[in-house]
């Protein structure tokens, strides 16, 4: 028997712009994943992923090449050009997440997804506490219970290292670190199998990165939870990853266990990539 | 030279669009409809939303009460008053069961509606989303989606710092099961009672061009948590100074000579009411 994958992206396709004569279906075209003529972005050509329980999936890429452009497509923060996209635990993955309505994705981002972003501005609501802003994915997703919220809330910022005594203080007074980590326990909140992290350790410095990679490695081992990271840094994504995905102009050129890609890289860009690392 | 007025000061055709726009607010319960605010008098945000669903409502045979966070006699509802009798004739009331038609600002009154009276509030503000969400397309397509939990994440916000919700006006409400709608900034002692009210209950917003409403025998139901239930403003072992009730909204106001603080009914014309029967005075 094999073993399903609880996440499975098909064919994804997200395109900026219509296309013309020149650029649609004529990938040779494209000066990388730009058409000179009409001006359309190929973000994301022909992308397949899947993801199994308790792993975690690395996506690693230069900047723009189209990962946070699946992240997003993933968290629906954006629609899709054309593909399939399926989640096990969402009516036991019979439906195309990407072609659902808006109430089937607001609920299956409320209660089957977790998503940080590299920007705490984007996930975070900074000028209203933690505890709340921990408490906001709960009511979205129907909890009116003001006791049960703030109880979890405690539990998760005890989790992700941060004060109980600080709950009440808004994310907008923390440092960078405590951002990520209240984003973190925010996305924990309603105990998604799934969670999304785009370049959430860029921008921290040195010590403070090894506190969010080390709580990131210990909510995957106690929790079980299937983690979709995306990064730049390559140390990163070793530290993190099992499997690896590299992206480069929209495409996948290389996927593989993460040691394999890493220390022996098939690709032109890849070995590039490798090889840069200061 | 004297100009003869169109009978309730607007045109026949801006009455109808208005009328038009009510009959869809009542068909939608809670729903913010848009209608082509007009011109007035007096400027905009200073009651023009009620005035002109007044206005376009208002018949010969019609009574007409006009108060000003529960007074008949202030500047505000006296000019209102004056407007709409001096464009049409119509006889007014300061009693509450006297009157087919209530324009106010602010406070629901103490006596309770009967079928075939309207009550009509003026509204600054009619979107309660606004403070949270600027714009107006999102705060269209949270409405569309029904995706309010923003505002209970407000109420969440207000438990954890106070203890308590601390909106004391405007207080959100669910109608109908269904829209999130700004009740006007009436005290939220005055919520309940949009709750099953056996009269039409219309607000307008003329500075922000929408009219909505909650009819007759609506569910409304003011938003709150399982462990957090609505409350009302309590005045608890407070009482009125002149009349003794203490189940109505009160004022709280200074005695100027012993410096205490006493209350008094905020409902002036239901005071009178209850003093004149206390004194056996009818009329």
């Amino acid at each position: 028997m094999t073993e399903q994958p609880i996440l499975q992206v098909k064919n994804m396709n997200k395109q900026f712009g219509t296309g013309c004569v020149n650029c649609l279906d004529h990938p040779e075209y494209l000066e990388k994943n730009y058409c000179p003529t009409c001006g359309t972005v190929y973000a994301c050509r022909a992308i397949n992923l899947e993801v199994f329980e308790g792993e975690i999936l690395g996506i690693v890429g230069e900047s723009g090449s189209g990962k946070s452009t699946l992240m997003q497509t993933l968290y629906f923060d954006q629609a899709v050009t054309s593909g399939e996209y399926y989640l096990d635990k969402y009516k036991s993955g019979q439906v195309n997440l990407y072609e659902a309505g808006v109430y089937q994705q607001k609920e299956v981002r409320n209660m089957l997804l977790g998503m940080v972003y590299q920007n705490p501005m984007l996930g975070l609501r900074m000028k209203f506490s933690s505890i709340a802003n921990i408490a906001e994915k709960m009511i979205a997703a129907n909890h009116r219970n003001v006791g049960e919220m703030t109880e979890r809330g405690q539990e998760l910022l005890d989790k992700v290292n941060i004060p109980i005594f600080r709950a009440k203080e808004a994310p907008q007074n923390f440092s960078g670190g405590m951002q990520q980590r209240v984003q973190i326990a925010k996305a924990l909140s309603n105990k998604p199998p799934v969670l999304l992290l785009d370049e959430v350790t860029t921008g921290l410095d040195l010590s403070v990165q090894a506190d969010v990679l080390d709580l990131i490695k210990t909510i995957q081992r106690d929790l079980k939870i299937s983690m979709i990271v995306v990064s730049h840094d390559l140390s990163v994504i070793r530290m993190l990853a099992d499997r690896t995905m590299v992206m480069y102009n929209g495409e996948v050129i290389e996927e593989g266990l993460t040691d394999q890609v890493l220390e022996d890289p098939q690709h032109a860009y890849t070995q590039q990539l490798v090889y840069s690392l200061l | 030279m004297t100009t003869r007025r169109n009978f309730a000061f607007l045109d026949e055709n801006s009455k109808k669009e208005i009328r038009r726009t009510i009959l869809k607010a009542i068909a939608i319960p809670g729903y913010q409809v848009p209608f082509a605010s007009r011109e007035l008098p007096i400027a905009r945000g200073w009651g023009t939303g009620g005035l002109q669903v007044s206005l376009s409502l208002v018949g010969t045979e019609d009574v007409v009460k006009v108060i000003d966070q529960g007074s008949d006699e202030s500047v505000n509802a006296v000019n209102i008053k004056k407007m709409i009798t001096d464009t049409t004739g119509v006889t007014t009331t300061v009693h509450t069961d006297e009157a087919t038609l209530i324009q106010s600002r602010h406070r629901v009154p103490e006596v309770p509606l009967k079928e075939g009276q309207t009550l009509i509030l003026q509204v600054p503000i009619p979107e309660p989303l606004r403070e949270v969400e600027p714009s107006e397309q999102k705060t269209k397509e949270m409405h569309a989606h029904a995706d309010y939990s923003v505002s209970w994440l407000h109420l969440f916000e207000q438990i954890v710092k106070y203890g308590q919700a601390s909106m004391h006006a405007d207080y959100p409400v669910i109608v109908n099961n269904r829209y999130l709608m700004a009740p006007s900034p009436i005290p939220r002692f005055d919520n309940p009672k949009l709750h099953q009210n056996e009269g039409l209950i219309l607000l307008g917003a003329g500075r922000e061009k929408k009219i909505y409403a909650v009819p007759p025998y609506t569910n409304v139901k003011s938003i709150d948590f399982e462990d957090y239930p609505f409350e009302r403003e309590s005045f608890v072992g407070k009482a009125c100074r002149l009349t003794g009730a203490t189940d109505v909204y009160l004022d709280e106001l200074k005695d100027e000579e012993t410096g205490e603080a006493y209350y008094l009914i905020n409902d002036q014309s239901y005071m009178l009411e209850l003093l004149n029967k206390q004194e056996g005075v009818t009329g």
